[in-house]
């Protein structure tokens, strides 16, 4: 009833309007029409793509396909039954998955950081007077973020590969690249090579927006190169370190490229090496994606919480 | 640097400024320049040996893999290694590239028109639940992809569009970061008061997105089509879950089906991984202004 009559409140407004106001009324109804005519499309697509797929994940977590009736190798047509949090129980439950779940997190602890200064510097470095043509570096250090991400890792583990490594004849004898201490850092290479020039390209983009004047006004202060680096342009790419950071801890968390094409080699990593192959290698059309789709929420609630504490800890640190 | 003197007319002689050089007062040391260059080099270094080594070996067999020099040419293998590979992934490479490629644009040419048109609308009109809209995307945004995957492919198992081509390429056309670059470039490019006139001739909302915005987008185009064409490429964990013919499947995805199924001569995946590549690697080349432009946009206002 209550919306009735809200519902109808603007109709008596506009029909005792003045006809202009009533024009610009249709005018609003005619941009807001226009506006969504031009959005609907992407916006479909949209709710197809990410927004059904996370609504069913959440509702599939809930659920387990169980073969009904008895049988020898359990019978029946599989029927899905909602068994609550058993899926959750079973992840949160599970050492195979806190231990992925503690190499990706120790991953990105050494290999963001590293990744974030390298492209700081490189992005300073170009910036700045000492180089004379920036453009030819420019493109080389980007160029690895052309090769997708297999590929890189397949021209990498051949890297690694004792037999044809053209890397391991210089190295101490008895060092290799895949084992279980040094296989991570070795993977953090292979990540680190593929996106340094990504992230150096987005710092530069943001040392180029830097006005001018400011270098200038410091340079009459008496300001010197270095001071103008550490002073001025540093605290002006904060903004555009911590979407690099933000966007690589997403990125991290879901690890997956590289362990499954490593563990093509190396089959003591298991299937589980990370969360994300484990949701992938446990999925599964007889019992269900509930399991895999357990992980995939576990996942993206741990990634949305260190995104949340990284940024609180830079807010808080500026 | 240069210390050439120069004299005026009047006889005084100078140290003229070189051309594309800072003025002298501010000009670094030589030291710091000399060191600058190392550090450089050995970046450069570090980033181009690995695709330099991926052209050699891809020209070697097994045997020059193990014994010769890793970072020189040896036996001139290549037609070898193309019949190896030919046999090896059974006459399906060519095939997988062309998917790759059809993939890619198709994937990048829709979702670039669907991308600006959103954008175009958040930009410049009002409606309601536009905010609400705006936040929701950008959360898509922040979402890892990889994620999405798994809960995806239960989607479409359930619609039946698993091992279809439309499996790889309708996911691949949703691009927030694509709507995000367009509501950023349409605010800055589209002139309001062009788009009035426009209204003002008559000409309807169709006929000005199609015949002017476009036109006026077309260079924020051009970077949103990169990223989505490198994005589709590059993605290999959404066509391993939803493709498993062989015919249909993606360049990254056959040639890593084939490395985990069969034990290859080296020689062959290499060149397999080269050839992946070089379509990318032209549009990097060809292209690099529209990706900077791209992320300056991303990274300045974002």
């Amino acid at each position: 009833m209550t919306t009735h009559i809200q519902g109808a409140a603007p109709q008596a407004v506009a029909a005792a309007a003045p006809p202009g106001r009533r024009r610009r009324r249709s005018k609003d109804r005619h941009e807001a029409l226009t506006g969504w005519a031009f959005l609907a499309p992407f916006v479909l697509l949209f709710v197809l793509v990410f927004v059904i797929p996370i609504v069913v994940s959440v509702i599939e977590s809930f659920y387990k396909r169980v073969p009904s009736g008895g049988g020898l190798f359990g019978g029946g047509e599989p029927v899905r039954t909602f068994i609550g949090m058993e899926n959750y129980a079973e992840v949160a439950s599970s050492s195979t998955f806190w231990l992925g779940i503690a190499r990706v997190v120790g991953y990105a602890a050494i290999q963001i950081p590293i990744m974030i200064g390298v492209a700081l510097a490189l992005a300073l470095l170009l910036d700045s007077f000492l180089v004379r043509r920036p453009g030819f570096f420019r493109l080389s250090y980007f160029l690895p973020y052309a090769i997708p991400g297999v590929v890189a890792a397949m021209v990498w583990l051949y890297l690694y590969s004792p037999g044809m490594s053209p890397l391991l004849p210089y190295l101490p004898d008895g060092f290799s690249f895949m084992s279980p201490g040094v296989i991570l850092a070795s993977m953090a290479n292979m990540t680190t090579w593929t996106y340094t020039g990504y992230n150096m390209l987005i710092f530069l983009a943001a040392l180029q927006s830097i006005p001018g004047d400011l270098y200038e006004a410091a340079r009459i202060d008496g300001a010197s190169g270095w001071q103008i680096t550490t002073k001025i342009k540093i605290p002006l790419v904060r903004g555009a370190a911590l979407l690099a950071v933000l966007l690589s801890i997403i990125g991290t968390i879901q690890l997956f490229n590289e362990p499954a094409i490593m563990y093509t080699a190396n089959p003591w990593m298991g299937e589980n090496y990370t969360p994300m192959m484990m949701a992938y290698n446990n999925r599964n059309l007889i019992s269900g994606m509930g399991f895999s789709s357990a992980v995939s929420v576990m996942m993206a609630l741990i990634a949305g919480l260190l995104a949340v504490v990284y940024a609180l800890l830079q807010r808080k640190a500026d | 640097m240069s210390t050439k003197l120069a004299t005026t007319a009047d006889g005084l002689q100078y140290r003229p400024s070189v051309e594309g050089m800072p003025p002298r007062s501010i000009a670094p040391k030589t030291p710091a320049r000399v060191i600058t260059t190392v550090i450089l080099v050995v970046a450069l270094l570090y980033f181009l040996v690995p695709i330099a080594w991926l052209i050699i070996a891809s020209t070697k067999n097994n045997a020059d893999l193990a014994s010769s020099f890793g970072f020189w040419f040896a036996d001139m293998n290549l037609a070898d290694n193309w019949t190896k590979l030919m046999g090896w992934t059974q006459r399906m490479f060519p095939r997988w590239v062309f998917n790759s490629v059809l993939y890619s644009t198709v994937a990048a040419t829709v979702g670039t028109l669907l991308s600006v048109s959103a954008g175009y609308a958040m930009a410049k009109f009002k409606f309601p639940g536009k905010n609400l809209t705006m936040g929701v995307i950008m959360g898509g945004l922040l979402m890892p992809i990889a994620l999405l995957t798994i809960p995806l492919y239960v989607v479409f198992h359930n619609i039946g569009l698993t091992n279809t081509m439309w499996a790889v390429i309708i996911p691949s056309v949703v691009s927030p970061f694509g709507v995000f670059l367009g509501r950023v470039y349409a605010e800055s490019s589209v002139p309001t008061e062009l788009l009035e006139a426009a209204r003002i001739d008559g000409a309807g909302e169709a006929r000005i997105f199609f015949t002017m915005v476009l036109r006026l987008l077309a260079p924020a185009m051009v970077t949103i089509f990169l990223f989505i064409f490198v994005a589709t490429w590059n993605n290999f964990l959404l066509p391993l879950m939803m493709v498993n013919s062989t015919e249909i499947m993606p360049v990254t995805q056959g040639l890593y089906g084939m490395m985990s199924y069969f034990a290859p001569d080296k020689g062959a995946v290499m060149l397999g991984a080269l050839l992946g590549v070089i379509p990318l690697i032209l549009l990097f080349v060809f292209l690099q202004r529209f990706w900077q432009a791209g992320l300056a946009a991303g990274s300045v206002k974002g």
